[in-house]
């Protein structure tokens, strides 16, 4: 591949690549952003002319949407058809997005020598597990009526994007020893995968709370556009039904599996391992409260949401704050990690 | 004389209720539940606190910085998280909550599996998914359509009065799987305690061009499973023949090592010997032993030579890397020199350069100007009191420092090759060249295939409860003078999913049209 660019030149595109794909997801935001606005003021006049359009005024942009009663539907008409070009905007400009964010990882790979999976790092797998829940969401756009979620999930890939790049961006460099085998791809891909759908789970899980907060009361602004609550936990489950199984595939059978290879121990009490575990065991918590009398709805919600911070603290808390962990790779004296022996407690008897 | 029982007040228990209150209480989702988040919590401090068994040298530091919290800690299990008595009560308390939940579960299972789909409900429009129409079809006839458009399910076909009604059912296997993967649970735990219990870890450190037989003598570390016997020890030997690194000269890994390769000559006892290539990531198999290369280092091979002009200690002298750049340490006990016993007890540079603001200090791991630099005892080294010592670190409460006669700084600073005679007679030290090491981590963990099927088989489990779906649908067809009246409706037996579009689906099937047709 280097034939066609140097490594120096596809590690430039990479970079362009991660910050064009930032402008474009935040012009998808924004997108969104008037399509949310815009909606409001669909929704406001149906409790505006209840409430007596006299307490209006205070807000300009209501009063504008609602001042024209004469042809009312026509504006309304209007906001609609607005609303859905929005949409349909901030659709297009995502998936523009993600494939210059997909670009910047095939780039990131390329520019490696030997050539390699892009995420040996920590802004690598940020930069790969950000597209992954681009791309999920996309995927599962139409099928789950995702809509709602544009702006949410827009928002969390850029600012996770600009925190691998401000934070975490590191030059390109040849992999620890350890890293170099297949496990590699089907470890790391599968914990990016299950990581994706976690997040979308979990802002699923945050959006029921806030919805059945409201109770039975008309939403007002953005939560209007949410669906109900039923809807909310059911794709909920939906997401983590479909993450657990392949967090297991990645922490309980694939990681010790090359935890084996490489440590030789399969299973070492490493904290990365430590914290898998806990997100797994609080993951199975949730599944299991939502078939128990009295978890189901709110605490279930709540432990998604405690699942989703011990994932995220595993990813970044544990690499900046343990030195004890095996996983450490990140940090600048890999190599040493995996080929430093622990100081032999061997004894001499004279 | 008859004897009355003592009158019970009301809420008192005998011991029996109180059992099975406790037994109920233990084996109820609820418990399983604070079980779950309380193994989740527990686990978060050996992620904190260094743990003995992962990393004792780390632990051993921590608890030197906190003398005051070392004893507290160390009372509470919290150096040996995963083996203390509390996180031990968490799971098996959850164990037993497992087991509790999930025997019933399987004679409940066994039964529901065998049995025929329920009764049709009376009221099929009390289901919240349900739908109904009039048709010019005899009962019959929609009845038959029913079996053919439910063949998926387990059909009864009931007959009532004026038409009869199809109950039928599917997803038997979803309960399976749930019961599979609860079961799997247990066998990935034997699986995991069988490899503790049996198994056993060790540590060698072969000079490359040495070997060494499998024998516990020959293990610098050693960590047994409770319930190891010597006598599973696989008789081989292994020689260590050569060792290959390649070191990275430029770029944001330079200084850093990659592509380490040990070659290795092994020979079961009574086989012919063969060859492998020991790498990271590739381990070697030989009987139920596992080997694996976990670390390198170099071993300068020093002559110490006594005041009276006899070798006193001559040989490849392992040293600990301290980091990346090789700089390692290491310790010489001459206690053969006389007529005084000869420490030594410094660095060794694999890439000597100085400074006067660092001093001494290694640029890079590979040998391009390997130098020692040690200070000298002389003395006692306390090796004949026989109280075992480390090798790696020199006992200096019966030695003295040695300086020049003027009493100033002594050190051995040699290249390779050259020696230097040692103040006051003592002797001299020669720095011949270097030869490397290799630590080879041999261990040998029975249950592991148990524990990798129990995962897999979980998983599978887990993915038949996750997703296969549990569902009965009715159909009953009744006729009276207008025509037929058919009333369907389906259930989703696991909560919360939609059926409309399965209900939709049916009803259309029932009707003689596609879906689609029945959209447009």
């Amino acid at each position: 591949m280097t034939d066609f660019l140097s490594d120096a030149a596809w590690e430039a595109l990479s970079n362009q690549a991660v910050a064009a794909a930032g402008v474009v997801y935040f012009l998808a935001m924004i997108a969104h952003l008037v399509e949310v606005s815009a909606g409001r003021r669909v929704a406001q006049p149906a409790t505006a002319t209840g409430a007596g359009a006299a307490a209006a005024p205070g807000a300009g942009a209501v009063a504008v949407a609602t001042g024209g009663d004469v042809d009312g539907g026509t504006d309304r008409a209007d906001v609609v058809r607005r609303e859905a070009l929005f949409g349909r905007l901030g659709v297009l400009l995502t998936v523009i997005a993600a494939l210059v964010h997909l670009v910047s990882l095939v780039a990131r790979g390329l520019a490696a020598d030997p050539d390699r999976v892009p995420w040996g790092n920590m802004y690598e797998f940020t930069l790969a597990g950000t597209f992954v829940v681009a791309a999920l969401y996309l995927g599962l756009l139409r099928r789950y009526r995702l809509a709602w979620m544009a702006p949410i999930v827009v928002g969390v890939v850029l600012s996770l994007l600009m925190v691998a790049v401000i934070w975490l961006y590191a030059p390109i460099a040849p992999l620890t020893e350890a890293l170099y085998s297949p496990w590699l791809v089907i470890h790391v891909v599968s914990a990016i995968i299950a990581t994706g759908a976690f997040t979308l789970g979990g802002i699923s899980s945050l959006l029921y709370l806030l919805k059945s907060r409201e109770g039975g009361s008309t939403s007002r602004g953005y939560l209007a556009r949410v669906p109900a609550p039923v809807d909310l936990d059911r794709l909920s489950y939906k997401l983590h039904a479909f993450g657990f199984p392949v967090w297991t595939f990645a922490v309980l059978i694939t990681g010790p599996i090359w935890a084996h290879q490489a440590w030789s121990s399969y299973w070492s009490w490493d904290p990365k391992e430590v914290w898998a575990f806990i997100t797994w065991v609080v993951y199975a918590a949730y599944l299991h409260a939502r078939a128990t009398a009295g978890w189901r709805g709110r605490n279930a919600a709540y432990l998604a949401l405690l699942g989703l911070a011990t994932l995220w603290f595993n990813f970044i808390g544990i690499n900046f704050f343990s030195s004890t962990s095996q996983h450490s790779y990140a940090a600048p004296e890999s190599a040493v990690v995996v080929l430093l022996p622990a100081l032999p407690s061997a004894v001499e008897v004279a | 004389m008859v004897v009355r029982p003592p009158p019970r007040r009301s809420g008192e228990l005998t011991l029996r209720e109180l059992a099975r209150w406790t037994w109920r209480q233990l084996t109820s989702m609820r418990t399983a539940l604070v079980l779950l988040l309380l193994l989740a919590l527990a686990a978060i401090p050996g992620s904190v606190i260094p743990q003995e068994g992962v990393d004792s040298l780390k632990t051993q530091q921590w608890q030197d910085d906190h003398p005051a919290l070392t004893p507290v800690y160390e009372r509470l299990g919290l150096f040996n998280v995963y083996s203390s008595p509390w996180f031990a009560a968490i799971y098996l308390l959850l164990l037993v909550s497992l087991v509790g939940c999930f025997v019933p579960r399987i004679v409940v299972y066994a039964k529901a599996v065998r049995a025929q789909p329920p009764d049709t409900p009376r009221r099929l429009d009390r289901l919240p998914d349900h739908a109904s129409y009039r048709t010019d079809l005899p009962a019959a006839e929609v009845l038959a359509r029913a079996e053919v458009a439910l063949s998926r399910h387990r059909v009864r076909t009931l007959e009532e009065e004026g038409g009869g009604s199809v109950s039928a059912e599917r997803g038997y296997l979803r309960e399976a799987g749930n019961l599979l993967f609860h079961v799997s649970v247990l066998v990935v735990l034997v699986g995991f305690a069988i490899g503790s219990l049996f198994g056993y870890r060790a540590g060698a450190i072969v000079i490359v061009g040495n070997g060494m037989a499998n024998t516990l003598t020959q293990y610098d570390e050693f960590d047994p499973g409770t319930l190891f016997e010597p006598e599973q020890l696989d008789d081989f030997v292994v020689d260590v023949e050569d060792f290959d690194v390649r070191w990275i000269t430029e770029g944001p890994a330079q200084g850093q090592a990659r592509g380490f390769v040990s070659r290795i000559a092994y020979a079961e006892t009574g086989a012919e010997p063969s060859e492998y290539d020991l790498r990271v990531n590739h381990p070697l198999s030989i009987g139920d032993t596992t080997l694996f290369l976990i670390g390198h280092g170099y071993a300068p091979v020093i002559t110490v030579r006594d005041g009276n002009g006899d070798v006193a200690y001559s040989g490849p002298t392992i040293f600990l890397p301290e980091d990346q750049t090789f700089q390692s340490i290491g310790v010489v006990k001459a206690n053969g020199a006389r007529p005084t016993q000869i420490g030594l007890e410094g660095w060794f540079y694999p890439t000597y350069a100085f400074t006067d603001e660092t001093g001494p200090f290694s640029v890079f791991g590979d040998l391009k100007n390997p130098a020692i630099s040690m200070q000298v005892y002389a003395g006692d080294l306390g090796l004949e009191s026989g109280a075992p010592q480390s090798v790696y670190a020199l006992d200096k409460s019966g030695a003295e420092l040695v300086t020049e006669p003027d009493g100033s700084m002594f050190r051995v600073d040699l290249a390779e090759g050259d020696t230097v005679q040692l103040p006051d007679d003592l002797g001299s030290v020669t720095f011949e060249r270097v030869e490397r090491w290799n630590k080879i981590e041999i261990s040998q963990t029975p249950g592991k295939r148990i524990a990798l099927a129990g995962v897999v088989l979980a998983l599978v489990g887990l993915l038949g409860s996750l997703f296969i779906r549990p569902r009965r649908a009715w159909v009953r067809a009744r006729e009276d003078a207008e025509g037929t009246l058919v009333e369907v409706a389906v259930l989703d037996r696991a909560g919360g999913d939609d059926v409309s579009a399965v209900l939709e689906e049916l009803e259309a099937a029932l009707q003689g049209r596609d879906r689609e047709e029945q959209q447009t």
